[in-house]
């Protein structure tokens, strides 16, 4: 299977395991949605298969990696200086707050630029040429005005599609979301879910989304693992988790949400 | 019958240095009657915080006036808040830094005791309406998950006996799984002690299920406002049916919302 | 009535303080030179003022531990002598410019307007001199002494602390805890010691601590230019402003500079105790992993 295949993922801080035992698979072409209530070790299962947990944290079991081309048996075991080629290169990741997530001194085009120079060996025209592609591909207007714009000259949502461009300036296989959406409107989330969800059917990108909300899981993953207490308690395709879960954890999450009648009927669906 | 809260033609403007005046709410209209529930929806930056701040004195008016049970609500200056005033409770978006994070959360629910004077409730018994234990208390702000920081915001409001309670995106920070039970445990606490409600949140959704009747905002205006099931049902607005066709629904059917 | 009981706080947290490690180091150093102080007098030293020029600039040796300096005097018995002016003059040096410039600014940054203006300005006046002239201005203006020389160094002192402090409150005052304890009713003065000034506290005591080797420093400095400590009474910053420039003779400058090194980590060590135990959120645990 090509993608990324989790098992058994031991996270252990200050003597409190976070993470005990998560097995989940990514594979590619799809959305797997991570779902759970904060503290249930979604947003640290993310962070350890990309080899950014915190320091000082012990972690165990394996993350294998496969997209065809190259094939690593455990991310986890690799030394950081390898990870570092993979990471941005093959995997990529975007966060929840776009204000942070980008340099605010930085121009946008400096930020698209510079891990293609270095990853992809571009020279300073080509990666120009591309980063206002990519702006394009994730609906910026004006792309080659926006390259030489800075962060704090965007609105949220644009500054999310240019992290979203900047993840996958160097077609990486994976890519990791963590909450995504979470800081945006309810009219700029649905433009960037569309988006989310376009760039992983159009470039077969295998998609760790990791979010608390279920609407957004219903809207995009395929399938949907819920986690509680750092371990997957529930994995199923989107729609049985949703209208039938099995276990009684992931019965109270569902069921926590507001029982809505779809709103405006008749002229409010698109 | 009066309005507890009438809000008629209320402007609030920023002048920002070197640049033209920014209009944060424009010329709004709105009322909240004793006993009910209000829900103000919007999207970031259209203005609803700004008027929640209004209401509580907090933003001075450029134009327009905020009544409270007929009488105008003053901008809180330097001196301490006009008891009348005092009855107008808010619980703000941010759960880690609505409390005083140096004291313990019984002697912050206490402030609000003693605005109360004499037949308040208790502590223990303001912590039990909110669903937390007597001991909760003792403790310290950072023992307390955001959830729980939210309720005991709530039960700090509550102490002080409001007639009007405002929840200012007081759910925004919560786990999803959190939302709408916080949102319906306000509800609860505010009618029981006979207190209306304004609650502000950009969830259409979460509001839609607390809410007697739910007001609209776009950039500082409100653009459309009625029953609940009403605006819920059949929008009038172009502004609030995009709202509504953008929220995702948890049907488990892979739908993209519009956008 | 209230059925919840609350504890005071004070009485039951400060002690906590004193269980972490560097705490009790700090503490130990400092104690031991309080007692060094005292005792003085019975610890059979020589005269720290007795002179003996035949035995000037002579290197450490058993009968002189520490050296003699240019005069031929005891450097051992000089610098246990000059913790009775140095340290005590330190103290009262940051204590004072620590409450009139954190007082200042706070009121500044809480009050704004035309208070604040008033108050920033003259501290902006302040900052426009370099700090040792205006301080030898103020001194020479009071006359030399000790004591006049510390009010003129709490003159110039003051508005760094007024300044980080009204920084602080700027921040904190718009903080949603600090606004909803307004909106119950809470006046000014009590918004600012109830709910701004424990949360900004940690930063100041910080910045106290650091200010200590400064102060001495600067003390020194005065005593150098004839406006402090008086000769020939012995103090840790004249000793080394006359040892710095004996290139020849380290011991001058080197024992005096470890003593004053010794009470700055000390009030450090402690500085970073109290703002660890001061702070509900890792008074509980003992060398804080971060939260």
């Amino acid at each position: 299977m090509s993608g990324l295949d989790i098992r058994g993922l031991t996270l252990e801080l200050g003597g409190r395991r976070i993470l005990d035992g998560v097995d989940v698979e990514v594979p590619a072409g799809q959305v797997t949605g991570l779902a759970g209530e904060s503290g249930s070790g979604k947003t640290m299962t993310g962070l350890a298969v990309i080899g950014l947990a915190p320091a000082g944290a012990k972690v165990s079991g394996t993350v294998a990696y496969d997209d065809g081309e190259v094939r690593v048996p455990d991310l986890l075991a690799l030394r950081p200086g390898a990870m570092n080629r993979l990471r941005g290169r093959r995997i990529a990741m975007v966060f929840q707050d776009p204000t942070a997530s980008l340099q605010p001194m930085l121009s946008v085009g400096t930020q698209l630029t510079d891990h293609m120079r270095h990853h992809l060996h571009l020279s300073r025209s080509a990666a120009r040429t591309r980063a206002a592609e990519l702006l394009e591909r994730v609906r910026v207007p004006s792309p080659e005005a926006a390259l030489k714009r800075y962060p704090h000259q965007f609105s949220g949502g644009q500054l999310q599609r240019i992290a979203f461009a900047i993840a996958i300036a160097c077609e990486p296989k994976v890519l990791i979301a963590d909450e995504p959406t979470t800081a945006l409107d309810v009219t700029v989330q649905a433009g960037v879910l569309r988006l989310l969800r376009e760039l992983t059917d159009d470039l077969g990108l295998a998609v760790l989304l990791v979010t608390h909300d279920l609407g957004v899981m219903s809207a995009v993953a395929d399938t949907v693992a819920v986690m509680r207490n750092g371990s997957v308690v529930e994995h199923g395709s989107r729609f049985q988790i949703i209208t039938d879960p099995q276990t009684a954890y992931a019965k109270e999450l569902v069921e926590s949400l507001p029982h809505t009648p779809p709103p405006g009927t008749g002229e409010g669906e698109a | 019958m009066t309005a507890r809260l009438s809000i008629e033609g209320a402007s609030v403007t920023y002048r920002q240095p070197g640049r033209n005046v920014l209009t944060a709410v424009d010329a709004v209209d709105l009322e909240v009657g004793a006993g009910e529930v209000v829900g103000l929806v919007g999207e970031s930056g259209c203005g609803k915080s700004t008027l929640a701040r209004a209401v509580c004195g907090l933003e001075p008016l450029a134009g327009g006036r905020i009544l409270l049970d007929g009488e105008p609500v003053e901008k809180l200056g330097l001196r301490p808040r006009d008891p009348r005033l005092r009855r107008i409770q808010m619980v703000f978006q941010n759960p880690y830094a609505s409390l005083n994070p140096r004291r313990r959360v019984g002697a912050q629910i206490e402030d609000g005791r003693r605005v109360a004077g004499g037949g308040a409730p208790t502590v223990a018994e303001l912590l039990d309406s909110v669903g937390l234990d007597a001991s909760a208390g003792s403790r310290y702000p950072h023992e307390f998950s955001g959830g729980q920081r939210q309720r005991v915001a709530i039960a700090r409001a509550m102490a002080a006996g409001p007639d009007l309670l405002i929840g200012d995106e007081p759910i925004a920070s919560l786990d999803a799984s959190l939302q709408a039970r916080v949102a319906a445990l306000m509800r609860r606490v505010a009618l029981e002690r006979g207190a209306s409600l304004l609650f502000i949140s950009h969830d259409l959704a979460v509001v839609r299920v607390i809410a007697d009747r739910i007001a609209v905002m776009q950039a500082g205006r409100i653009v459309e406002q009625g029953p609940a099931e009403q605006v819920w049902a059949s929008p009038q607005h172009p502004y609030t049916r995009r709202l509504l066709a953008a929220i995702p629904i948890a049907d488990g059917l892979g739908r993209l919302p519009a956008v | 009535m209230t059925a919840v009981q609350l504890p005071r706080r004070r009485a039951l947290r400060v002690p906590v303080a004193w269980r972490r490690p560097a705490a009790i180091a700090g503490s130990v150093v400092l104690l031991a030179w309080v007692l060094v102080a005292l005792l003085d007098p019975l610890l059979g030293l020589q005269d720290p003022l007795q002179q003996s020029v035949g035995d000037a600039f002579r290197a450490p040796s058993a009968a002189h531990p520490f050296g003699t300096d240019a005069l031929g005097r005891d450097v051992l018995s000089r610098t246990l002598w000059g913790v009775r002016s140095s340290l005590p003059l330190a103290v009262a040096l940051v204590a004072g410019s620590l409450v009139v410039g954190s007082v200042l600014g706070a009121v500044a940054g809480y009050l704004g307007g035309a208070v604040d203006e008033v108050i920033m300005r003259i501290a902006d006046l302040v900052f426009a001199f370099p700090t040792i002239i205006l301080a030898m201005v103020v001194a020479a203006a009071l006359g030399p002494s000790l004591l006049n020389a510390v009010v003129a160094l709490l003159v110039v002192s003051w508005p760094n602390y007024a300044r980080v402090m009204r920084s602080l409150v700027l921040g904190a005052r718009g903080q949603e805890y600090v606004v909803a304890g307004r909106l119950l009713g809470a006046g000014p003065f009590t918004s600012l010691r109830r709910d701004v000034l424990p949360n900004v506290s940690a930063p100041m005591l910080v910045l106290a601590m650091l200010d200590f080797g400064n102060q001495i420093l600067l003390l020194a400095g005065l005593s150098f230019l004839g406006l402090g400590a008086v000769p020939p009474t012995p103090e840790w910053g004249s000793m080394v402003a006359d040892g710095v420039t004996q290139f020849s003779s380290w011991w001058l400058a080197t024992f005096p500079g470890l003593a004053i090194f010794s009470v700055v980590v000390a009030f450090n060590l402690i500085g970073d105790s109290l703002r660890d135990a001061l702070d509900p959120r890792t008074a509980g645990a003992v060398q804080g992993s971060s939260i």
